[in-house]
């Protein structure tokens, strides 16, 4: 088997099921499956727990880059779409639960909560901001907006912290949670931080190194690696 | 309007001593013993002793009540974590007998009693009040307790008790949530004395009948139908009189959110969202958000409580 029949059939797959569990689990809630039970407030068990699935599986989609990179993986990048995915799902999902099973389609109460809650507010900017990322995401797309396609799914940073505050600020006062993501999407941005500023460095040194001509027949390697995103071949 | 609750002269409250005394009768107002424990099979949800009551259908809504499992399994009691389920997973670490009630401040009768001391002689009666939460959701729960103010009475508070303050148990062993400073602890909870002596104020004892579960604030704990719930402080140990508003848990923490009064106001929003509706816990998928009330429904009978000052201000 090769790797690409690898992935085709086995870990895309196992992870498209792992992505579904969630959902899974709170369908048997809501409808009484399996004996499984939400608990006196299902509503809001299914809000929060489709918002915080989101966001388990957005920081999970920026882990990819850090986790392929340390551990020389870089063919982990192919299951990369399909959790950038699963977020937009889980967010479009949490969203309706809250407008029809919460709000129970009060559209007066929905545009007032946008308009003047901080934290829907930023929690409904980050639905919108997915909307391009999702759509973008076909291979036609990618190919068709070429270098600007990194560009615009560099957006998926703004989310995630728009993502963790919108977290952060609806909690009544137990912050401890909201403060954990809050620190794993600050290592996983810090990486990137990181990692650009030495490949910067090491751009630089070796302009340095390279300002006399070099010997005919050798290059330099180029600036940047091939872009991660732009790599994603699947 | 029902009428303010009038004022009691020393002289038709029965002496303490008498109140307190070991050698009073029961007087039926706590059942105890195995035989009172109805075997689980006849009684499936709720546990504890039955208590001897009457039902004081005068003070109790027309609402059907919450069931039981949800009452005793969806609680904000920070003491035992902070999630809606871990108060009844975690609450059996708390012993609620023998439990002692300290009392102090402006009043004549002071010091520390056994709370069963204290019960001798109020008679218990259930009543149905609407419960809502500052988180916008609400229940209906048939509450088992006597007026506060049948208690306070006995204590004699002085002209110069304008508030009464109470506090909560803190002993970490038994409250394994108080090891997290999310709160300043204890947690301390207060009225003016009018609304304390308000006969909608209510010491509760029980639930659904009988001896109150853990986690819904055993073995003592307030409601005050016309506020939101956190007001309700649970497993009181300390009642104190004072001159000054008391410095309360919530009000504390987060004094922009959070006011000393908070009463149920649909015109006041909380900071970050609206009190103008409430989702009915237990109630059918999509018809369970409902408009919340002024005073929580009960306006006619507290709103003059409030007479000529800014709800806003005072929220």
């Amino acid at each position: 088997m090769t790797l690409t029949q690898r992935y085709r059939f086995i870990y895309k797959p196992l992870v498209f099921i792992a992505c579904l569990a969630p959902l899974a689990w709170l369908a048997s809630g809501a409808f009484g499956w399996f004996g499984v039970s939400l608990g006196p407030d299902p509503v809001k068990e299914l809000e929060h727990e489709c918002g915080k699935t989101a966001l388990n599986l957005l920081l999970l989609t920026l882990a990819v880059t850090p986790v392929r990179e340390l551990t020389s993986q870089p063919q982990l990048l192919r299951l990369r779409r399909m959790l950038g995915l699963f977020v937009f799902f889980y967010v479009v999902l949490h969203f309706t639960i809250y407008l029809v099973l919460d709000l129970e389609l009060n559209f007066a109460t929905l545009g007032a909560d946008i308009a003047k809650r901080p934290y829907i507010t930023i929690g409904f900017t980050a639905l919108l901001l997915l909307i391009p990322l999702a759509v973008t995401s076909t291979n036609r797309m990618m190919r068709r907006l070429g270098r600007r396609w990194q560009t615009l799914h560099r957006l998926v940073y703004v989310i995630a912290v728009l993502g963790v505050w919108h977290f952060y600020w609806q909690v009544k006062r137990d912050v401890r949670e909201p403060l954990l993501y809050a620190g794993i999407l600050a290592v996983l941005l810090g990486y990137r931080v990181v990692r650009a500023l030495a490949r910067r460095r090491a751009a630089a040194s070796r302009a340095v190194r390279l300002t006399p001509a070099p010997p005919a027949g050798v290059t330099s390697t180029p600036r940047s690696g091939p872009t991660l995103s732009q790599s994603a071949s699947d | 309007m029902i009428t303010r609750v009038p004022r009691i002269a020393p002289s038709e409250i029965t002496p303490p001593e008498v109140y307190f005394s070991r050698r009073a009768l029961l007087a039926g107002a706590l059942a105890t013993g195995a035989s009172a424990l109805l075997p689980a099979a006849e009684a499936p949800q709720a546990q504890g002793a039955a208590l001897t009551y009457t039902a004081n259908p005068q003070y109790s809504v027309k609402d059907t009540p919450n069931k039981y499992e949800e009452i005793a399994g969806y609680n904000n009691f920070y003491e035992f974590g902070t999630d809606k389920d871990e108060p009844s997973r975690n609450a059996h670490t708390l012993k609620t007998r023998p439990w002692s009630v300290t009392v102090s401040g402006e009043a004549e009768v002071r010091g520390t009693f056994d709370l069963d001391d204290l019960l001798k002689g109020l008679a218990l009666e259930e009543r149905v009040y609407r419960f809502r939460c500052v988180e916008a959701w609400s229940m209906v729960v048939p509450w088992v307790g006597f007026p506060l103010s049948s208690l306070l009475a006995r204590f004699k508070p002085t002209s110069r008790a304008k508030y009464v303050g109470f506090t909560t148990l803190y002993d970490p062993r038994q409250m394994p949530g108080q090891r997290v400073a999310v709160l300043n602890w204890p947690y301390v909870e207060g009225l003016r004395i009018d609304e304390a002596m308000h006969p909608l104020t209510l010491m509760v004892v029980g639930l659904y009948g009988r001896v109150l579960p853990n986690q819904d604030g055993a073995p003592l704990r307030l409601i005050v139908p016309w506020k939101y719930g956190f007001k309700g402080i649970k497993s009181i140990v300390k009642i104190d009189f004072t001159s000054v508003q008391p410095r309360t848990a919530w009000n504390v923490a987060a004094p922009n959110e959070y006011g000393f009064y908070a009463n149920v106001n649909p015109q006041v929003d909380h900071p970050r969202w609206s009190q103008a509706t409430e989702r009915r816990i237990g109630a059918p998928f999509l018809a369970a958000r409902r408009p919340t009330l002024p005073f929580n429904g009960y306006a006619e009978q507290v709103a003059s409580l409030y007479q000529g000052m800014d709800l806003r201000r005072y929220f």
